[in-house]
């Protein structure tokens, strides 16, 4: 379904995406991990057309450099944050992103219902809450019933219960057979919702693998945020991977994923080598409640990857 | 009606070649960003700002055509498009200037360009579908004021030369045209709305200001003959556009000196063409650019 042969894209001197190849078959999940500036968003780019890059990024056979709107007709786009005309009501929004995909406009009330939307056709989009701009982008995305899904940190600007939504309609959809990418920052959103990962680092891959490789307790999996004094995050960050720890660097602080009987394990870790954590937060995973609680085994991120 | 299916192929009657239907899916996706732009212009506040401006000059310019002679009320048809002229080249620049500007860069600033770029939709269709909109609600701008302007004069001072007025409707919508497709190429090399906007008001103060400046100055320091001052001269859209309207108002190309009796003798009746084809030459020129650097620069 999906074919990426050593993508690249510079900017400037930059290498934002280095030499990238992944495959994803029909009906994937694929995920992709790492802290910000790994060259997540600059893939999903280069996967919709927006951003030129050298290789070849094929979608069912369609080569998306050189016939981009085709390409993009299979895609559904979710952005991290739905950037649309705030002024533009509900209902005309979606119809007009109908119309571009060549669907009966019935489709657009359908697409609302589907994302539990419908009702709200006469609110204007800046009215909407996060949750509710993000369900509209999502509904906006499968109008057209398109086979691939692309996903930017979907998640990343909403709250425990707008998250929850999110990602239980991305489940029934992944049920329903659809090819997914997702950016996440999250592992709880990559244990549920991927099936394959591509570790990135500074835009190269580190490692294409499964979620039960890289977090081999996913039942006891916690995301733990540090708050560090900000000229320290990214030595931090480095100190953490160095000794096996599966870290993001998000916009606010450093998210670790965690076992939930190591919790404190990241922040002895840094201490040890001078940096004091000035705050932290457990966040809210999406299936907590119904996780079981109980110890299990672990491995340094150092050796899964290894 | 072409249709993409999930797998990115086109079906369509077998009756229509596969040109005619990429013809179609073009066009289709133009008009569809076009009715949306205009839309959007509609409900601006700058649009309302514009027309409610340019109205009342040109309806105040009506007015005023025949106090000059002493006389009060509405002037006809031909005096009022003369008084026109003046306020036509400092507003419709300003407006289509500024307009075509703000269309890429804001949408770049607002992050929506990424959004739209993420749909099936090529950039050649984007760009030239938000400037089909803005051109259409740019010229309901300006048939708003002449439409006003024009009503009050036939009420008041009869249809004579009516056709010169239609005319200089006409010329002025050309005008507004080059001058969007300019704003519009300013727009696409632009990171920020403010700086395009400000890029866009230096040009418009260029063309209207210092453009004349430049060429007196230019005259006098390098003795330029008079073909090469009309030359000069023709390339500002705008003088083209006022070279065009006198003549179009039965007016002697004479009031401009030297260089307007050169250009009267020397090309005669295909003046008016000439300049005509100065001006679409600004639409024409400007998009192109606009669209090529839109489509190989890439990113957003």
């Amino acid at each position: 379904m999906i074919e990426a042969r050593h993508v690249t894209k510079k900017f400037k001197r930059v290498r934002a995406v280095d030499d990238l190849s992944f495959d994803l078959q029909a009906g994937g999940s694929l995920a992709l991990w790492g802290s910000n500036g790994a060259g997540k968003t600059t893939l999903i780019r280069c996967l919709l057309g927006v951003f030129p890059a050298k290789g070849t990024i094929r979608l069912n056979g369609i080569d998306v450099s050189k016939k981009g709107k085709h390409a993009r007709a299979m895609i559904g786009y979710v952005p991290q944050e739905l950037a649309f005309h705030d002024d533009a009501k509900l209902g005309s929004a979606i119809r007009f992103f109908a119309k571009l995909r060549r669907v009966d406009v019935r489709q657009a009330a359908q697409s609302l219902a589907l994302v539990g939307l419908s009702g709200h056709e006469s609110k204007r989009v800046r009215d909407l809450s996060g949750g509710m701009k993000q369900r509209l982008a999502l509904a906006i995305a499968l109008i057209a019933d398109p086979p691939i899904i692309v996903l930017d940190e979907p998640t990343s600007n909403l709250d425990s219960s707008g998250r929850g939504e999110v990602v239980d309609t991305l489940l029934r959809l992944r049920k329903q057979g659809k090819t997914m990418i997702f950016a996440s920052h999250r592992p709880d959103e990559v244990i549920t919702l991927a099936d394959q990962v591509l570790v990135m680092e500074q835009g190269r891959l580190v490692q294409q693998t499964t979620p039960e490789v890289l977090w081999p307790s996913r039942s006891s999996i916690r995301s733990l945020r540090l708050f560090i004094e900000q000229g320290d995050e990214h030595h931090a960050a480095e100190i953490l991977r160095e000794g096996g720890f599966a870290v993001n660097h998000a916009n606010i602080g450093l998210t670790v994923a965690i076992e939930q009987h190591r919790k404190a394990e990241p922040m002895n870790h840094l201490a040890a080598r001078g940096i004091i954590v000035r705050d932290f937060e457990l966040l809210r995973d999406v299936q907590q409640d119904d996780e079981p609680e109980h110890p299990v085994r672990t491995e340094p991120m150092s050796e899964v990857l290894r | 009606m072409s249709t993409i299916n999930l797998n990115g192929t086109a079906h369509h009657p077998r009756n229509q070649s596969t040109a005619t239907v990429a013809y179609l899916s073009f066009a289709r996706s133009i008009m569809l960003i076009a009715r949306r732009e205009f839309r959007d212009a509609l409900s601006s506040k700058w649009f309302l700002l514009y027309t409610i401006a340019f109205t009342t000059l040109a309806i105040g310019v009506s007015f005023m055509s025949l106090a000059g002679s002493g006389e009060h009320g509405f002037a006809g048809f031909g005096k009022t498009a003369a008084g026109l002229l003046n306020l036509i080249m400092l507003v419709v620049p300003l407006m289509a200037l500024t307009a075509g500007a703000g269309t890429i860069a804001g949408e770049r600033e607002r992050g929506t360009l990424l959004y739209l770029l993420a749909q099936p939709l090529s950039r050649t269709e984007l760009l030239l579908g938000k400037y089909v909109g803005l051109a259409i609600a740019l010229i309901c701008s300006l048939c708003i004021g002449f439409g006003l302007s024009a009503g009050l004069l036939a009420w008041r001072a009869g249809g004579v030369g009516a056709g010169s007025f239609l005319m200089l409707v006409v010329f002025t919508s050309v005008l507004a045209l080059s001058m969007l497709a300019l704003g519009v190429l300013i727009s696409v090399q632009s990171r920020r709305a403010g700086v395009a906007t400000g890029i866009a008001l230096f040009v418009w103060l260029g063309l209207v200001f210092l453009s004349d400046l430049g060429l007196m100055a230019g005259t006098l320091l390098f003795k330029l003959r008079v073909q090469e001052v009309f030359a000069l001269a023709i390339i500002n859209p705008l003088q083209a556009f006022k070279m065009n309207v006198i003549i179009n108002l039965n007016a002697s190309l004479d009031v401009l000196g030297p260089v307007g009796m050169y250009a009267s003798q020397e090309y005669g009746a295909t003046l008016p063409w000439l300049l005509t084809g100065v001006i679409v030459l600004w639409c024409v020129l400007p998009l192109s650019i606009a669209t090529l650097i839109f489509r190989k620069r890439g990113g957003i």
